[in-house]
């Protein structure tokens, strides 16, 4: 993977990574002390930036209490969990050989990023490659197969995410072969 | 011969409310939905690993999701179902539950 690549990925993951953590994780009251102590709570309401509705969908369709409950007990570790797929994918990047700082890091700037991935790690970076992919999808208005090739054909700065969007999902198949 | 068949002592049975029965024997279902997003490959790879399905399973089930907009990917209690939606929605996948009848 080249350095640029490598970078554009990791920051996409650093994106998707801080927009997990600081959606409104509001605990709301409640009766049990051990569970207000713990904080297992989440929230009720889905939230309100889109791309985070796509990555913490509804669970229940036609029953909003039923689907508040459920995001309750879920939605934290969901978010949590998506954080750290982030950073793992962010960490192998840096393993790589990816240099964060171009300008303060003498290296030759050709110096690929050679990425090594053990299961586990495969298994982040698909989380994580969906989510980023669910990001992005989100935000070009990627909502049916028609728009999605639409987008590709336009210019200007969609044009430049769309080709980024398509770049991202053959890395992901790739990994989908290699996870078997 | 006086056999003497004892007559069963009168139990009163206790009539079980007919909606709680309906509570419990309708199983739940988890669905998945189509995206524009998630790769067909790596959708049947998550019925694959999450599930344990053969591949030949897994690709029918995304195939459904992909030409009907939905499948149903698991049946079972409400708790299993709900564990189930969590776990799609780790992958990154749009899933939900609700009664199998439903």
């Amino acid at each position: 993977m080249e350095q640029y690549e490598a970078r554009l990925l990791a920051g996409l993951a650093a994106q998707v990574a801080e927009l997990v953590r600081d959606g409104q994780v509001v605990a709301v009251g409640s009766d049990d002390p051990l569970e207000a102590l713990v904080g297992l709570d989440g929230p009720e309401q889905a939230p309100e930036d889109p791309v985070l509705q796509r990555l913490l969908p509804d669970a229940y369709r036609e029953d909003p209490e039923a689907a508040a409950d459920f995001r309750r007990f879920t939605e934290p570790g969901l978010r949590d969990a998506k954080a750290r797929h982030a950073q793992v994918v962010i960490d192998s990047l840096v393993a790589g050989g990816m240099v964060v700082d171009p300008t303060s890091e003498p290296v030759a700037p050709d110096a690929e990023v050679e990425v090594a991935l053990d299961a586990d790690q495969v298994q982040s970076w698909l989380r994580s490659l969906t989510d980023i992919r669910l990001s992005l999808a989100t935000r070009l208005g990627i909502d049916d197969d028609e728009a999605a090739d639409e987008i590709r054909h336009e210019d200007g700065p969609d044009a430049v995410m769309a080709d980024v969007y398509d770049w991202l999902g053959f890395v992901q198949e790739t990994l989908v072969l290699v996870a078997g | 011969m006086g056999v003497v068949t004892a007559a069963p002592t009168p139990t009163e049975l206790e009539r079980p409310d007919v909606e709680e029965i309906t509570e419990l024997d309708t199983p739940w279902v988890t669905l998945v939905w189509n995206d524009p997003v998630n790769l067909m490959s790596y959708v049947s790879y998550v019925f694959r690993s999450y599930f344990g399905y053969s591949e030949a399973k897994a690709d029918k089930l995304m195939l459904q999701v992909h030409h009907d907009g939905k499948a149903v990917v698991s049946t079972g209690s409400r708790e299993e179902m709900e564990r189930d939606v969590e776990a799609m929605h780790g992958y990154g996948l749009w899933a939900t539950l609700q009664k199998a009848d439903a």
